[in-house]
């Protein structure tokens, strides 16, 4: 039973050939058949081992190690609060329970219309610019409750967020993807996965 | 600006710099050319042993030593891994090298290719780094149009390919064999060592593993010379490092300076405009959340290897964070603690079972329902998990921010008996 579409099974099994092992294809692997589906249940674990030509143990023992990877459908923005200590001493506790009450979620749940899911991570990386907040491939920094409303607001109706992410200062003139509409983001984050170049 | 010394990040301010046309117009892969048009692979690792050029991910290698490590007479591929899994709390310094710079880390990542007589690097990336796969894997497509890799670069007759690789959410990938077990698809558990990466490393063969901050200062040792490069900084410190300041600074942020020029304290006051809202530092994390806290007192102390180990921390991935004068260390110490228990991989038994159980005991000091010899029990935790008794260094990280902050603060903790946070579970003050 595919739940994989022809586009997404193609891409995982061009890696099968593209390491010295076979096996080093199976996160690139699951990172495509995430961003398609949402999540990874048991039968897509399979069916990514198939392709591959490999023992389902070997997509069934990362999947869990790994926090990025999810086992149960999420809201279509997955809100991600950087909760280590860095951004803790500028209010990441603080804009967690301000999401809470704003999206009448507890932390981990997704809204009822299936629009947010909640969570907090460990760091990322943007210690610099806390507190800060993950929406799919994107960062958005330095956030006050100014900037919350804007974001959620926004992708409330499916709109892009008025504010840019980080890494995208206006003197590149560069645009970042649309991060709102049904799985955009998700095509974003297929794109940026493609493993580059180069070969075993 | 006191110290300054921009190697790896010269062009991160320009508009655009992540372009093949900007990195070209500012000189990018000139090195590259150089070494490939007249400098020899095993002299180019001399030039880097003669830099004195040390490792910028956290435990300060000497990077010409890991080079010279690689066997180039065994009939293996050989293979150049550059580890861009910055994931230490508090660092935030690869990122922008990552995004904004991504062919002088190409520049680089060829050029050890060289070196070491390797035809294949990979760059693995944390995969929450979503910006810099992107900036990156462009880069490469733009560098091998260019000729900078895949066959015959620049004419040369060498020929080496590189592949970006996406992480999936895990701190112990960023240590450099689980990072290679992670790379061939499994759980990123570290390796015990020996062999070393270098004679048995990713797919069983020799494998030169940098930072990418690293392999970003290489160009710059080949263009203006080993001597150069040796003769800046202090002992055993040469070259610049990106501090990677956080916390309750009122100006946080990236600065490249010579080692051991500038202290701490000018760190903080000068570069980071002092402490927010007037308020007085209470404590510094130094180098990432594996390293020991330093005291207001301790601040005097220059920026470099010897100097802050003579303060009993370390310099680690030079993530500098502050604290003021409001923030409870046993909140910080319960913070760094949960983190650690997170990431612990699980192999060995005093890290899975010792930071689980300091965690456990520091949530007790913060909800209620510490006793006062728990102080002593958690001592006592942190010495049976730290001093080799574990595959990697996880561990030994994890054991700082406990064992300094009681060292230091242990009036924190005794204020938590036995009725919990005095000050409602707050970290701090903060007005957000």
């Amino acid at each position: 039973m595919a739940k994989l579409s022809k586009e997404t099974q193609d891409k995982i099994t061009d890696l099968k050939d593209k390491f010295p092992a076979r096996r080093s294809a199976v996160l690139p692997s699951l990172h495509y058949a995430q961003a398609e589906l949402g999540y990874l249940d048991d039968a897509t674990l399979a069916e990514v081992a198939a392709l591959l030509e490999v023992p389902q143990s070997m997509t069934a023992e990362v999947v869990g190690f790994y926090t990025m990877f999810d086992r149960q459908p999420r809201g279509r923005y997955k809100l991600e609060v950087c909760r280590n200590i860095s951004c803790a001493l500028m209010g990441a506790k603080q804009l967690t329970k301000y999401l809470e009450q704003k999206l009448g979620v507890e932390l981990g749940g997704t809204t009822k219309d299936g629009k947010f899911t909640l969570l907090e991570t460990e760091c990322l990386g943007a210690c610099g610019y806390a507190p800060m907040l993950m929406i799919g491939p994107y960062f958005y920094e330095n956030l006050t409750r100014d900037k919350v409303d804007a974001i959620v607001g926004a992708l409330a109706e499916d709109r892009d967020p008025p504010i840019r992410p980080a890494g995208y200062p206006e003197m590149d003139g560069e645009k970042p993807k649309p991060l709102a509409k049904a799985n955009s983001a998700s095509a974003e984050i297929r794109d940026r996965l493609a493993v580059s170049e180069g070969k075993k | 600006m006191k110290g300054e010394m921009r190697v790896t990040t010269p062009h991160v301010d320009l508009p655009r710099s992540f372009t093949l046309k900007v990195a070209e117009e500012h000189g990018v892969y000139g090195s590259l050319k150089k070494a490939l048009a007249g400098i020899k692979p095993d002299d180019l690792i001399q030039m880097v042993k003669a830099s004195g050029l040390r490792g910028r991910g956290g435990a300060g290698f000497p990077t010409g030593g890991k080079w010279g490590f690689v066997p180039k007479n065994i009939p293996k591929p050989r293979y150049v891994v550059c580890n861009a899994d910055e994931s230490e709390p508090g660092t935030f310094k690869d990122r922008i090298i990552l995004e904004r710079d991504p062919h002088l880390l190409i520049e680089g990542c060829v050029l050890t290719a060289y070196a070491v007589e390797s035809h294949q690097v990979y760059i693995y990336i944390r995969g929450e780094y979503g910006l810099s796969i992107q900036r990156v894997s462009d880069a490469v497509r733009e560098a091998y149009k260019a000729g900078y890799l895949g066959k015959n670069i620049q004419g040369s007759g060498f020929d080496c390919d590189l592949t970006v690789y996406a992480g999936a959410g895990a701190y112990i990938c960023g240590e450099e064999t689980g990072l290679l077990d992670s790379l061939e698809g499994k759980r990123g558990h570290p390796r015990l060592k020996p062999p070393f990466p270098a004679v048995v490393g990713l797919y069983g063969s020799p494998t030169v593993i940098n930072n990418v901050e690293t392999l970003a200062s290489v160009p710059a040792i080949v263009e203006k010379g080993p001597e150069w490069f040796a003769a800046t900084g202090v002992k055993n410190a040469a070259g610049p490092r990106i501090f990677a300041v956080s916390g309750h600074v009122n100006k946080p942020g990236l600065f490249e300076l010579e080692m051991g020029k500038v202290t701490l304290r000018e760190l903080i006051d000068y570069h980071c405009g002092g402490i927010r809202n007037g308020r007085k530092v209470k404590a510094v994390i130094p180098g990432g959340a594996s390293t020991p806290f330093l005291s207001a007192d301790e601040l005097d102390v220059t920026l470099d290897f010897d100097a802050i180990q003579a303060k009993g921390s370390f310099m680690g991935s030079t993530a500098v964070i502050v604290m003021d004068e409001t923030t409870c260390m046993v909140h910080a110490a319960l913070i760094l603690t949960r983190f650690f228990a997170h990431e612990s991989c699980g192999q060995c038994t005093p890290c899975r079972e010792g930071t689980h159980w300091a965690e456990t005991i520091l949530e007790r000091f913060e909800h209620g329902g510490a006793r006062k010899e728990d102080i002593d029990i958690l001592i006592d935790i942190a010495a049976e998990m730290g001093g080799g008794r574990t595959i990697c260094a996880l561990a030994d990280g994890a054991i700082g921010p406990i064992k300094s902050t009681i060292q230091k603060w242990r009036g924190d903790y005794e204020a938590h008996v036995p009725g919990g946070c005095p000050r409602n579970g707050e970290l701090c003050e903060v007005s957000w």
